[in-house]
């Protein structure tokens, strides 16, 4: 079994309804979205996930010098952020994928899958 | 690999004994490295052995001979040596989990209807999750067991640059978990199809790039047309695989009068037709009657690659340009380009049509924004309208054309057959 970051990415600039485009197709995709995550509960596959705040809301720091030195974020100017993820726990790249798609389809949003080289 | 492993694998071959071990290495490879890949479950441990197992080939079989199942040899001289490393390893670093695939002769998972380690690698190596370029590179050389240096001048990259390319790809395969299975039967379409999609890609480099017989571009064509039939002993009944079989034999067999003497290209209509290798086009004809009944007996609707290899097949039938039927070929471009819509179909359909009613009418639709937009700038696109307007008497635009043709390809053999086109024009 290896463990998988699956991040969703978004548009930076969110309006009232998050990325959706209207307040129903919002509510849809949040519905969608928590069946999926009790379906990977069930099916054994769900480690951890979750959505985040907006990206205007991070904070940079850099730890490595003398004093840590704490800037505005987010760390990368984009036009796209990550605005959440799910850690599962998958037997291969094809059942991740194949879940990978079905949360896409779910939130609304371009999935990436990632293996963690461990967790701690 | 070990620098004096790699050092004598891709020792170039001089004498003729040697030249035998890797015809039948080369023969074994997909079969050799799928066996250990499945054993040890890693791509680079079973490249090292089969590797190694080439080096004692090497010594034994010129002075024992070949033995009767070299396959089954090279198998087991590999398997032991892949042993042998991981118990080495295992001392080292008490390494235990090694221990488990040491005792393990647990029969493979099944693979479905057939079971065969060469069909889970091919998937793996074809995996959607890799850059199509790293697909290609990774299948010739785990199943076509071409070298990283072949590999590399062959697409014309440095051989570092195809070396990182492929050890990329296998590292991608280790740490995100690609598997080694044949895929399940609802993904079997998709899946298949971009295998089939490699192995086209491999031999149109073979044929497109090489001018006559260039060994290196010899070796792709031959190796897409191997894979592609060991991808038929494994799915008989995909009408697909049968259909890029038919088609790239199809187009082989006119490899030799593809090219003229002088190093340019011969259109269809020039080629010389005698020179078409008769045993291949008879081959290519049975596959493609294979499926037309097969088609007509379940209703299926063929695929692109059996529409193209269709359209092939009228054009192999004919005894000259003249003489072919070219409302079939119509007939089968607009079924292609019902299944397959690209601007590419699309301008391959308007030049039969040119045959069937005339230049004016094929000008027409090469000129219309869905093809003429899209195509801005391809060479094949300029070559077309190029010839239609000196069909058309229309000189002066014809010459500006092959100028755009011949400025939009690399390739000397086209390059030559426009540029002759050209100078053809009496242009006032």
């Amino acid at each position: 079994m290896t463990h998988y970051l699956m991040s969703v990415h978004g548009a930076a600039e969110r309006n009232e309804f998050g990325d959706y485009g209207s307040k129903e197709e919002m509510e849809q995709a949040f519905a969608d979205t928590g069946a999926f995550n009790e379906r990977l509960q069930q099916q054994g596959y769900w480690v951890f996930a979750g959505g985040l705040q907006p990206a205007g809301t991070a904070t940079v720091v850099d730890g490595r010098g003398d004093s840590p030195v704490i800037t505005d974020g987010p760390y990368l100017e984009s036009k796209e952020y990550i605005g959440g993820f799910w850690v599962i726990d998958a037997p291969d790249l094809d059942v991740a994928l194949k879940l990978a798609a079905e949360g896409s389809k779910a939130c609304r949003g371009v999935v990436e899958v990632r293996p963690f080289d461990g967790l701690a | 690999m070990t620098p004096v492993v790699e050092e004598v694998a891709q020792r170039p071959s001089r004498d003729p004994g040697r030249a035998a071990v890797e015809r039948v290495f080369r023969e074994e490879h997909g079969r050799l490295v799928a066996a250990l890949v499945r054993r040890f479950g890693d791509l680079d441990l079973a490249e090292d052995m089969a590797a190694e197992a080439l080096v004692v080939a090497l010594e034994r079989w010129p002075a024992d001979g070949v033995p009767p199942n070299p396959g089954g040899w090279l198998t087991t001289t590999a398997a032991r040596r892949g042993i042998d490393r991981i118990r080495r390893e295992r001392q080292r670093d008490a390494k235990h989990q090694a221990a488990a695939m040491i005792e393990d002769d647990t029969p493979p998972e099944p693979t479905g209807p057939v079971e065969d380690d060469r069909l889970r690698l091919i998937f793996t190596c074809c995996h959607p999750a890799l850059a199509p370029e790293a697909r290609v590179a990774l299948t010739l050389r785990m199943l076509g067991g071409l070298t990283v240096p072949d590999i590399a001048r062959a697409f014309l990259v440095r051989e570092t640059t195809m070396g990182q390319r492929i050890s990329r790809a296998k590292a991608k395969i280790k740490a995100a978990g690609i598997p080694f299975r044949v895929p399940s039967a609802e993904d079997l379409p998709e899946r298949v199809s971009a295998v089939l999609a490699v192995i086209y890609l491999v031999f149109n480099e073979g044929y497109l790039a090489g001018a006559g017989d260039d060994p290196v571009s010899r070796d792709l064509t031959d190796e897409a047309i191997r894979l592609c039939r060991q991808l038929r002993e494994l799915l008989p009944d995909d009408g697909e695989v049968i259909g890029l079989l038919a088609l790239m034999l199809l187009i082989d067999a006119r490899r030799a009068a593809r090219v003229s003497a002088s190093g340019e290209l011969v259109t269809l209509e020039e080629q010389d037709r005698g020179g078409w290798d008769r045993d291949l086009i008879a081959a290519g004809h049975a596959l493609v009657r294979e499926r037309i009944n097969a088609v007509a007996r379940t209703g299926e609707r063929p695929g692109p690659y059996q529409l193209m290899a269709a359209i092939n097949a009228v054009h192999t039938d004919a005894p000259s340009v003249r003489d072919t039927d070219w409302s079939q070929v119509v007939a089968l471009y607009d079924q292609l380009y019902a299944v397959q819509p690209t601007p590419v179909v699309a301008l391959n359909r308007a030049v039969a049509v040119a045959e069937l009613d005339g230049p004016a009418v094929a000008l027409a639709l090469v000129d219309h924004p869905a093809i003429a937009v899209p195509l801005e700038g391809y060479h094949a696109w300029h070559a077309t309208r190029a010839d239609l307007l000196r069909r058309l008497g229309r000189g002066a635009e014809a010459a500006r054309e092959y100028d755009a043709a011949i400025a939009a390809t690399d390739n000397s053999a086209e390059r030559a057959h426009l540029g002759r086109r050209r100078d053809q024009l009496v242009i006032a």
